[in-house]
């Protein structure tokens, strides 16, 4: 139950960061939104069996080492994405309209940085 | 000689990602990079093909890697399906690493690195038969994908590559939650043990996770819209690149996990024929409205993935081989068609299509290349795109969507209606006069390596077109008797640099003229979906 209840709070907030503008915002609501999965694949092995799988020899209460594995990969791949979208928020800074204050001011932004427009003659001197 | 290459098989993936970092050792405009690059994607593309001719009676071809017993090991495995997308999946790689030679953009620092390393994910991905492997191999395709974006997007702005790198890393998450969840429900992840799991609802729901963090990277109406932007940005050699490969890698997926774990169950091919009869439609609309020609081309790619779609919805046997079949066709098509816009960009300096006109009676390569790719999109003999599409309107009669039949149809005239769109006003039409002053700007950006909101002064343009004028003839036989050759001078596209296209564009009309070999090849490959036995079988190992 703790652990469905700790999925659910952790996607909730992921999720609630993503919507904020601010590259950073969205970058820790990523480091929220891959915990929730991991502790969901984790759940996912069923967490009532803890015990080694190596001393003794009874196997069946051991840990399930498959989801283990699975968040280990997840995490590192997870951590290497998080330092390229660090990259890309400190990264030419100045074209990120997601942190514009009003409205208008965003709606001219946009105009400006219309990815097909190109300026005029006269503008490029 | 399926022993020896099946134990070769992980090669597809370690050999490429091996020689990527190798390329990171040597150094930046070394003559080693590209031909290293270039060898090892032609070592690829050599390797393929064998995988396609060794699976093409339906043989299925598996490596149990480190040779743990069927069911416990991660196994490799290429069935014609596999190995027919692979192959053209290389193909598409090799050309545009071609243009990227000739274009000199293979020149900035580890991009055949990070090509050759794109193709290793792309391989796993394609040959896996494990979901959370196939997680991992999506993003061992998706980082080197973020830097070919950023390094290669001259235009200096980082937000379409946020954009990419955000949304496909909602995807990856979404994804690999649905692999949690199905290993809860199943116990395992391996594509061979979940056949046919989508009878059990939880299961089912489970993979409609996964599913749906699938159709956000295959760009699928309603999450199709981050693909134009995104690819906009990108250098037009990078966009022809991707649309061959990532997309396409994940509508092989949704074919895959459809097949096997759904076995073509009515009401989720239902559910996915709604989507992609809506994204056919979306996309060709979409296109309509651009006035840019790259931008448009990304929309017909979405238009075209509904397409492929329609075909595994219907399921049936002659559904599935057009499918496929459409799926080579737009692959090959979509590059060609990218990589004449690419050609033009690079040339003139702009892609828009109120900028660049009159292309018609000065480039007549790049004429046949718009030519060729445009005709055989819209689906006109003798081109690929008529083979693929007539065989995807009959499945669809026959399987008795008649509703559907006709929607391909009349989206076809919507394709033919935007492709005379950029035909009327970039290829016919007089020249525009400030052409010249775009394509020298362009020039001086390119040997100085300069970001598009880049300064660069008016008179050192001035020069360059005066330059330019001076020193390119005119081309043969567009001047009449009262013509002044003056007017006729000036910038013109490289001959090298329009071959790669005209070559894919050459390969359609193969494809077209051969259209026999084609619909053999994807009746095998959808042989192997239909009947998924031998595909369960080579994995388990039973």
């Amino acid at each position: 139950m703790s652990l469905a209840l700790s999925v659910g709070l952790l996607a909730a907030g992921g999720t609630f960061l993503l919507f904020q503008r601010g590259m950073i915002r969205i970058i820790l609501g990523f480091v929220l939104l891959t915990h929730a999965v991991n502790l969901l694949i984790i759940s996912a092995g069923g967490t009532a069996r803890r015990d080694a799988p190596f001393i003794g020899g009874d196997t069946s209460m051991a840990a399930d080492p498959l989801p283990q594995a699975f968040v280990l990969t997840a995490i590192v791949i997870a951590f290497a994405i998080t330092v390229v979208m660090a990259t890309l928020a400190v990264v030419s800074r100045d074209d990120d309209d997601t942190e514009v204050e009003t409205e208008a001011e965003a709606k001219t932004e946009e105009d400006k940085g219309d990815s097909g427009s190109l300026p005029e003659r006269g503008e490029s001197a | 000689m399926i022993e020896l290459v099946s134990v070769l098989m992980p090669l597809f993936v370690g050999a490429p990602l091996l020689l990527g970092a190798v390329l990171f050792v040597v150094p930046n405009r070394h003559p080693l990079q590209p031909i290293i690059g270039m060898g090892s994607l032609l070592a690829l593309l050599a390797g393929a093909a064998t995988l396609l001719v060794v699976t093409f009676d339906g043989d299925v071809v598996a490596h149990q890697v480190a040779l743990w017993p069927g069911g416990i090991a991660i196994a490799f495995v290429a069935d014609s399906f596999a190995s027919l997308i692979l192959t053209a999946g290389t193909l598409v790689a090799v050309i545009s690493f071609l243009y990227m030679m000739v274009s000199g953009e293979s020149q900035s620092p580890a991009i055949p690195a990070l090509v050759l390393i794109l193709m290793g994910g792309v391989a796993g991905a394609l040959l896996t038969a494990d979901l959370f492997n196939l997680f991992v191999f999506i993003e061992v395709m998706l980082l080197p994908s973020y830097g070919l974006l950023i390094f290669l997007s001259r235009r200096g702005e980082m937000a379409a590559s946020r954009l990419y790198v955000v949304v496909n890393l909602l995807a990856s998450t979404l994804f690999l939650a649905g692999v949690g969840l199905i290993y809860a429900v199943q116990g395992t992840v391996n594509l061979a043990a979940l056949a046919g799991a989508g009878d059990d609802p939880a299961t089912a729901v489970a993979t409609a996770v996964v599913l749906a963090a699938i159709a956000v990277k295959a760009a699928v109406f309603p999450v199709h819209g981050w693909l134009a932007r995104a690819y906009a940005a990108a250098s037009p050699a990078v966009a022809a690149l991707f649309s061959g490969l990532h997309t396409k890698v994940a509508v092989y997926i949704v074919y895959r996990i459809s097949a096997v774990i759904f076995e073509g169950q009515s009401a989720w091919m239902l559910a996915i024929l709604i989507f992609a009869s809506l994204t056919l439609v979306v996309g060709a609309f979409a296109a309509l409205g651009e006035n840019n020609m790259r931008t448009l081309m990304i929309f017909q790619m979405v238009s075209g993935i509904g397409f492929i779609l329609v075909g595994v919805s219907l399921f049936t046997p002659l559904g599935l081989t057009s499918g496929i079949a459409y799926m080579v066709h737009h692959m090959i098509v979509m590059g060609a068609l990218l990589l004449t816009v690419s050609a033009i960009e690079h040339t003139y300096g702009s892609g828009m299509l109120s900028r660049v006109s009159g292309l018609r009676t000065r480039e007549k390569l790049v004429t046949a290349a718009f030519g060729i790719g445009s005709l055989s999109l819209v689906g006109l003999p003798p081109f690929s795109g008529f083979i693929a599409k007539y065989a995807l309107v009959l499945a669809s009669a026959d399987a008795g969507s008649v509703v559907i039949a006709g929607l391909l149809i009349v989206t076809s005239l919507l394709v033919l209606a935007s492709m005379m769109k950029i035909w009327a006003d970039v290829f016919n039409g007089k020249r525009e006069t400030d052409v010249e002053f775009l394509a020298a700007r362009e020039r001086i950006r390119t040997r100085q390596g300069l970001y598009e909101d880049a300064l660069v002064s008016d008179e050192a343009i001035e020069r360059e077109a005066a330059l330019a004028i001076e020193h390119i003839e005119p081309p043969k036989g567009i001047l009449g008797a009262d013509d002044d050759p003056h007017d006729h001078r000036g910038t013109r596209v490289n001959v090298m640099l329009i071959l790669p296209a005209l070559t894919l564009g050459g390969l359609s009309v193969a494809l077209g003229l051969g259209g026999e070999v084609l619909l053999q090849l994807a009746e095998q490959a959808s042989n192997g979906l239909i009947d998924t036995g031998d595909y369960v079988k080579a994995v388990i190992g039973e």
